[in-house]
């Protein structure tokens, strides 16, 4: 049986078949399971699609390398479900392109980070994280709170979105600055389409605390809120595992 | 099979090539590198068979240990739940004196509730409940919706301003931003309450001034500060005859307060922690305050 490749090594064509299979198992492993995702991903029918402006913030998430220290994926050990929350469930993710699971906690998960604190706390933290958390190692992001936030290309990315499955409208798309500047001025007519489009449960506040202005404070305070709220699919999976 | 050819320094075959006069060893691989890979294939194949491993579909093979990390997780939770439930049983049904004269449910209580408190509440309120700007202390006898038990614990529930369908709600208006009181009217209602927690009831302005600043209170802030200024629990007015001052009690931040007005917000934790955890958040307080200094 050691013996067998010296035969092998001397058919050139033999050689490649065998090289072909050989490297399409390691490939069969990895994709055959994606063929029946949708299957294996639990259901979420009323799950709802991030705005305009939490998806800006997400983006700013994403700049900013909070994935880096930050994870967004509570396991399934007991002491996670307790600090944490209901552990997290794929369906969770499945508009995230490109996923922010993580892999490493400098910093505490955020999988259930939305709704946990103000949103004045968020932007306090984010000014200078140690005037709230004297104990915190995380860099300050004021300027997030004097950069205003790039509009233009949300259509774009709404666009980029929908081609690999997140279910955004026309009109989503179409209306995405007006939207992102709605969710944030709370008092302007634009914030009435936000909830006709993205359903009443949409935030719809001045996150960074002005209303006047749509800041990257705001699209990633947003963002942060929205944070494990987009279905409440693991929680009805805690409780349903709590009766049994 | 080509000729072996034995290398006639070592005593290994080679691979019976030559390239440019060059001949290259054929070292048999170690046995030790053999038994190592053999042992993981076993290892592996045991493995497929003990523990869920191929998918089939929308399912997979279960394994013949039947381990499933969701069900461990809802195990391990209720084995905890099951020993905590001894002394955390108590604290649902027992009076309140009763659990606070009992030393050793106390001690769990000051435990856990430490690390609930570390949690959840610390972000803003500190780790020791020491407060911060916007963020009240909670360990003072300040309490803005009351200090009663079940007042704190309806805070915990249902929050200030958070959402919740019970949730508390507080507002002070933005007296100047939205022109209701203009900047002089503002400096001298700010120097009247100023003047409320100074210790020689003099503060910074003129009689008259103060008594313009009494005028404007009257007819403005009363409603919600009281008469007396001592605030109220119902609408989370906070007593401004005090030394306790949530944005702060210089002239410069009564002045921001109230020409931009103030909304604090503390979330709702119904839905996050259980009644039992809000239970012993509310008691670990209540004993904090009292023994603090």
């Amino acid at each position: 049986m050691f013996q067998a490749h010296y035969k092998l090594e001397r058919y050139s064509v033999g050689l490649v078949i065998a090289i072909i299979i050989a490297a399409s198992i390691g490939g069969i492993v990895e994709i055959a399971p994606l063929f029946t995702i949708d299957q294996t991903v639990e259901e979420a029918p009323g799950m709802r699609v991030y705005t305009p402006l939490e998806l800006a913030g997400r983006n700013i998430y994403v700049r900013e390398g909070c994935y880096a220290c930050h994870s967004q994926m509570i396991r399934t050990l007991r002491d996670e479900v307790e600090r944490y929350g209901p552990y997290s469930l794929a369906v969770e993710s499945q508009y995230d392109h490109p996923m922010l699971w993580g892999s490493k906690r400098t910093g505490p998960d955020l999988a259930r980070i939305g709704g946990k604190y103000s949103d004045q706390w968020h932007v306090a933290h984010l000014e200078n994280p140690r005037d709230v958390v004297p104990a915190s190692i995380m860099p300050a992001y004021s300027f997030l709170a004097r950069t205003q936030l790039r509009t233009d290309d949300l259509s774009m990315h709404l666009t980029a979105l929908k081609k690999v499955g997140v279910p955004y409208t026309d009109s989503m798309i179409e209306k995405a600055v007006e939207d992102a500047y709605g969710q944030a001025a709370p008092f302007s007519a634009l914030a009435d389409g936000v909830v006709t489009r993205y359903g009443d449960a949409t935030h719809i506040r001045a996150f960074d605390g002005d209303p006047g202005s749509v800041s990257e404070m705001d699209a990633l305070v947003a963002y942060l809120q929205i944070i494990g709220r987009l279905t409440d699919a693991a929680h009805e999976q805690k409780s349903s595992g709590d009766a049994e | 099979m080509g000729v072996i050819e034995r290398d006639p320094h070592t005593g290994h075959g080679t691979t019976g090539h030559e390239w440019n006069g060059i001949k290259e060893l054929n070292t048999a691989v170690p046995w030790p590198i053999w038994a190592f890979l053999i042992a993981t294939v076993i290892f592996s194949v045991v493995w497929w068979i003990l523990m869920p491993a191929w998918p089939l579909g929308d399912t997979y093979t279960k394994g013949l240990l039947g381990a499933d990390v969701r069900q461990n997780v809802a195990t391990d939770l209720k084995s905890a739940e099951e020993k905590r439930s001894i002394w955390a049983s108590r604290i649902e049904k027992e009076e309140l004196s009763a659990i606070m004269s009992d030393s050793e449910l106390m001690q769990d209580i000051r435990e856990t509730g430490h690390a609930l408190f570390g949690d959840n509440c610390a972000a803003c309120h500190g780790a020791r409940a020491e407060g911060g700007p916007g963020y009240p202390k909670l360990t003072d006898s300040a309490w803005l919706w009351g200090q009663t038990p079940d007042a704190i614990f309806e805070t915990i529930r249902a929050g200030v301003n958070s959402g919740h369908p019970d949730s508390r709600f507080s507002q002070m208006p933005a007296w100047g931003r939205d022109q209701m009181l203009d900047r002089k009217a503002i400096i001298d209602v700010s120097a009247f309450v100023k003047s409320l927690s100074d210790a020689n009831k003099g503060g910074n302005g003129s009689p008259e001034q103060l008594a313009a600043g009494q005028k404007i209170f009257v007819d403005n802030c009363a409603s919600c500060h009281g008469s007396d200024a001592h605030g109220a629990h119902q609408t989370g007015a906070p007593d401004l005859t005090d030394n306790t001052w949530l944005y702060g009690g210089d002239a410069a931040s009564i002045y921001e307060s109230i020409y931009n007005g103030r909304q604090g917000h503390m979330p709702a934790w119904e839905s996050r922690l259980s009644n039992a955890d809000r239970k012993i958040l509310m008691i670990y307080l209540l004993d904090l305050g009292q023994n603090s200094p």
